[in-house]
């Protein structure tokens, strides 16, 4: 690995650009250079990790333990990358992804970087996104009040910080990492006094025909240890249908529904989650077509059998290709490189699919089993459309779920790029992370559609702020001078 | 609010400033984890309505832990680490121009 830390250090040019210091893209750039490729990972991050091994090489906590040994695995594939001889810039955004105009011919990029407070626009003759997922966005009355986060910040707190919430603390939602979490906040010493469990009880029932496979998978005895463990020791409420959280100024209780019974619970700290979904909005600013998948409930990107997409020369790897979680990102990861590998002409077809065989047989194994946790973790439709008209849906703009349906029913709109118009959801800083797909659900709801029909945002660079004064810096080719200058 | 696990090691202290107020925190840390721990319950108040916000997940997608970092506003504190000296500020609503002019 050799480090770039400073921007007028990158090359003029890569073969290959990875995005994302996950296992997907770790694994991806590990695989691209020990077959003799140029690579260059970038990550947002200021250790490699990603979300899943998050802090690995750097995290405070003494007590492995608490993590689990899952976690520790991350070591493997980070050491891995070390050894191999490809750049590595952290605390780098990827900004913009555009076609090279100045290349001759075939498969180039453009691509807009930011270090440090100065950009820079470098070539990438091939690039592999493996951005990853975030947490689905969970709309409920409240939670934009502080002391309400995702789970998944509260473990990346406790990963990266070894810090726990002080004080009460309440997990909502459903789905592993919830579990997961419940169970290496309480190792930690968290005072947890609810685990909500939002899982609809029909869930069950859907979830039944995938049962034989999850049965032979390697999720289920993970699966299983989490849940007892949870379980054991903390109190769990089943059957949740309704959440909100209270407080004036910042959170002081979770109103909790279960069917006609509701309770309050003071607390501290509420954790949310309900699942996750891909990070889209690089690849749809670079212009990869996305289809919803039904069973994941989630826009995901169209990709090939090497995990290419509909753009030639990238590729989406990780938990961005769909949610497989990390066993199957290291080895999308891999897959993603061969292909890569193979349109740069470093190896051919054969060898490539010599090479990839082994790792395929080892994703199907890894995914075996997914589809059950997919169709008995998918979200009620209260969560994911919330029916209070006052919830807060897109967090940037303060729009409600109420002005969202609206306007949806009385102007008739159809999608969420009118509804951005109207409303300006999806227009803060955020850039739609957290309001695009509950903005989708609202219209799909009010005009009796679906998410597939009403589509999802279209995206444009930069995806990431930069500043006008990086953009300004930025050196000018010739031509880009004389296409403004009169 | 956050605080520490009984068995974190310990670590190179830093110092630092949150609307000027002396306070330290861990090398290697965030800023947003950084306010977390120091048990700082709000780091924004949004320009729509003004109402306050915490960092909320950590991962560089929510934006809501944006502050003032040695007088550049729009920082996502969750994904800058701590700097001995840093002057952090609460990022109150929109910028007004009188402050760029100014």
């Amino acid at each position: 690995m050799k480090a770039v830390t400073a921007i007028d250090q990158f090359e003029e040019s890569y073969d290959l650009v990875v995005v994302g210091a996950g296992p997907a893209g770790l694994s991806a750039a590990a695989r691209a250079a020990e077959l003799g490729i140029g690579v260059l990972l970038v990550d947002e991050n200021p250790a490699p990790g990603g979300q899943i091994y998050r802090a690995i090489t750097t995290t405070p906590v003494g007590d492995r333990e608490v993590l689990g040994a899952d976690y520790w695995r991350g070591a493997e594939i980070v050491a891995r990358f070390e050894r191999a001889q490809a750049g590595y810039a952290a605390r780098c955004t990827l900004w913009s992804i555009g076609p090279d105009e100045t290349a001759a011919e075939g498969e180039a990029f453009e691509i807009g970087l930011s270090l440090d407070g100065r950009a820079r626009l470098i070539g990438a003759r091939q690039l592999i996104l493996t951005t990853g997922a975030q947490e689905r966005p969970f709309p409920i009355p409240g939670w934009t009040l502080p002391g309400v986060m995702t789970a998944g910040a509260a473990q990346i707190a406790l990963k990266s910080a070894a810090i726990v919430p002080a004080g009460r603390t309440v997990l909502a939602g459903c789905g592993p990492l919830l579990y997961l979490l419940a169970g290496q906040l309480a190792a930690a010493g968290a005072e947890i006094v609810a685990v909500l469990d939002t899982t609809p009880r029909g869930n069950w029932l859907k979830a039944a025909g995938a049962l034989p496979n999850f049965l032979r998978s390697p999720y289920l005895a993970k699966g299983l240890r989490l849940m007892a463990k949870a379980r054991r020791s903390l109190r769990f409420v089943g059957g949740v249908t309704g959440l909100a959280a209270e407080g004036e100024g910042r959170l002081a209780s979770a109103r909790v529904a279960r069917g006609d019974a509701a309770e309050i619970i003071a607390c501290d700290t509420l954790l949310l989650h309900q699942g996750v979904i891909p990070s889209v909005n690089l690849s749809n600013a670079a212009g990869c077509a996305h289809d919803f998948d039904e069973a994941q409930h989630c826009w995901v990107p169209r990709l090939d059998n090497w995990f290419g997409s509909s753009v030639p020369g990238i590729a989406i790897a990780g938990d961005g290709a769909g949610i497989g979680g990390a066993e199957s990102a290291a080895l999308r990861g891999e897959i993603a490189a061969l292909g890569a590998v193979r349109r740069l002409g470093q190896i051919d077809l054969a060898e490539g699919d010599r090479q990839a065989a082994p790792l395929r047989s080892e994703l199907e194994r890894a995914l075996r089993g997914r589809r059950f946790l997919d169709l008995l973790y998918k979200p009620a439709p209260q969560f994911l459309a919330p029916p209070q008209d006052e919830t807060i849906i897109c967090r940037c703009e303060e729009v409600t779920a109420g002005q969202v349906r609206d306007t949806a029913t009385r102007l008739g709109v159809t999608g969420p790029n009118q509804m951005k118009a109207f409303l300006r959801c999806g227009m803060g800083p955020c850039q739609g992370r957290l309001c695009g797909p509950t903005v989708v659900e609202l219209i799909a709801q009010a005009n009796g559609t679906t998410p597939a029909e009403v589509g999802y945002y279209r995206l444009r660079p930069p995806v990431k702020p930069v500043t006008l004064a990086e953009l300004a810096a930025l050196q000018q080719t010739e031509a880009a001078v004389k296409a403004v200058v009169r | 609010m956050f605080r520490s696990m009984r068995d974190a090691g310990g670590g190179t202290r830093l110092s630092f400033t949150f609307d000027g107020r002396p306070l330290s925190g861990r090398e290697g840390d965030t800023v947003a984890a950084s306010l977390l721990a120091n048990g700082i319950a709000i780091c924004r108040e949004t320009p729509v309505s003004g109402a306050p916000r915490a960092p909320y997940c950590l991962m560089g997608v929510c934006f809501d832990c944006l502050v003032v970092i040695d007088g550049v506003g729009n920082r996502q504190g969750c994904l800058v680490p701590l700097r001995e000296g840093m002057r952090i500020e609460t990022q109150h609503g929109r910028r007004q121009a009188e402050e760029v002019l100014g």
